[in-house]
């Protein structure tokens, strides 16, 4: 059996006689929703911020309508901005594409931000055990973003 | 890289948009990623580069694995401590993919995406045969007991909670790091690797295997997703309408169709996934 979390007493109870007449349920909030939450927050959060930069790209540029050669260019090898400091400096110049890599970007951090969060959950927990795999999985992350820097 | 067709970048988008959808619908009804459906297609129909295709990929993998994550860890279905552990395995595979994915050829990358694909499909066909089947305890494990890996789950069907016990860890962590290597060559969730590796290694009830599944791609896809982004392999013209499309086809069939069980159905979408893994296995072979 895995440990439960140690709850604070019946936070559900005490709300419910408190809010009467309210009928939405208010649940409390267990490292499950949390995580839960965050999962779908940033899934929502990334998917508006490409939907933008995707309305924003046709909307500067009208010949993307009308010319097949734009096709070409667009998906040449250099044409996308694939350095940090370049996707922050296309979203400053409020460029579509920049918007689209910054909400690809929020997507691929969704997950290692879920990890952290494990993480201040098992430390809350005082599980030692498995806040140090959390740790190394974050650690092996963060090796990841780091090498494909360096290639 | 070109796009084969003489179409405007508008024309473009809205085709990935629409041909993505279908991927995510089609992806959530069969139980499989949206990734080894979409790949083909682009690579194959619309000549995308297999390398953009993977990058694509691999970022709409992390969006419908956290969206069916989200839902699973809410209901408590998805074994966190299990995830977790086997995290390690699959992030370290993930990495091993993804800079392979670097040095080996396209080719190579067509001939294996095509036998994971006919072993995805292979699998399908077992499960068909041999759904729910009786499973018996597994025997005690003093690293399971010493994790705190096992667990137990709410069984709708039953209304009932079911307990279940976790053995051979390290099996699974070993069969998890070939899974992450999969993922990151490939830009694949490979959930039809973890998913064996959970349920018949480890002894996890099936349920519990897949929502567990669902919850550990998304990391491991976030691993290989870093390395293909600081390479200049995640193009926003392909990745942005892929992953929009997917996201909202995966939606889509998870609210409202319900799974596919009807067998008939099934064994034309394993003809059919047989038939392209063929295709992408001749690609590799003849270039």
């Amino acid at each position: 059996m895995s440990p439960e979390p140690a709850e604070p007493p019946s936070p559900r109870e005490t709300a419910a006689a408190t809010t009467t007449a309210v009928t939405e349920e208010v649940v409390p909030l267990t490292p499950e929703l949390l995580i839960s939450q965050l999962l779908r927050g940033g899934v929502l959060l990334s998917l508006s911020l490409v939907t933008c930069g995707m309305v924003m790209t046709f909307f500067r540029h009208p010949d993307y309508f009308s010319s097949p050669d734009a096709l070409q260019r667009l998906t040449s090898p250099d044409s996308a901005p694939h350095r940090l400091p370049d996707v922050f400096e296309g979203v400053m110049a409020v460029r579509g594409q920049s918007f689209v890599m910054a909400g690809l970007l929020v997507m691929i951090t969704v997950p290692v931000l879920r990890v952290a969060l494990s993480l201040g959950i098992f430390r809350a927990q005082k599980d030692r055990t498995f806040a140090a795999i959390t740790t190394s999985v974050l650690a092996l992350l963060l090796l990841a973003f780091l090498l494909g820097g360096v290639e | 890289m070109a796009a084969v067709l003489d179409a405007t970048p508008f024309n473009f988008v809205a085709i990935v948009l629409c041909i993505s959808f279908g991927a995510g619908l089609l992806g959530s009804l069969l139980g499989l990623g949206g990734g080894l459906i979409l790949i083909p297609v682009l690579t194959l129909v619309l000549k995308v580069d297999i390398r953009y295709a993977v990058g694509a990929s691999i970022v709409s993998v992390i969006a419908t694995s956290s969206g069916a994550a989200a839902a699973y860890v809410r209901d408590g279905l998805a074994n966190m401590r299990v995830a977790m552990f086997l995290e390690v395995a699959t992030v370290a595979g993930a990495v091993t993919g993804a800079m392979l994915a670097g040095m080996v050829g396209g080719r190579a990358l067509y001939f294996l995406f095509g036998a994971v694909m006919a072993y995805s499909a292979l699998a399908m066909l077992r499960k068909l045969r041999e759904d729910d089947r009786p499973r018996k305890e597994p025997p005690p494990d003093a690293l399971a007991d010493r994790l705190g890996l096992h667990g137990s789950y709410y069984d709708v069907s039953t209304g009932g909670e079911v307990a279940y016990r976790v053995h051979r860890p390290l099996v699974g962590l070993g069969l998890m790091y070939i899974a992450g290597t999969v993922s990151g060559l490939l830009g694949i969730g490979s959930g039809a690797l973890k998913v064996p590796a959970m349920d018949l290694a480890m002894g996890l009830p099936i349920k519990v295997s897949t929502a567990t599944s669902n919850f550990m791609i998304g990391v491991t896809a976030a691993a290989s997703a870093g390395i293909y982004f600081a390479r200049g392999d995640i193009d926003p013209f392909i990745a942005g309408p892929v992953c929009v499309g997917v996201t909202l086809g995966a939606f889509a069939g998870s609210r409202y169709l319900t799974k596919l069980k009807s067998g008939s159905l099934r064994m034309l979408f394993i003809a059919v996934l047989l038939w392209v893994s063929y295709e992408m296995l001749s690609k590799g072979i003849h270039g």
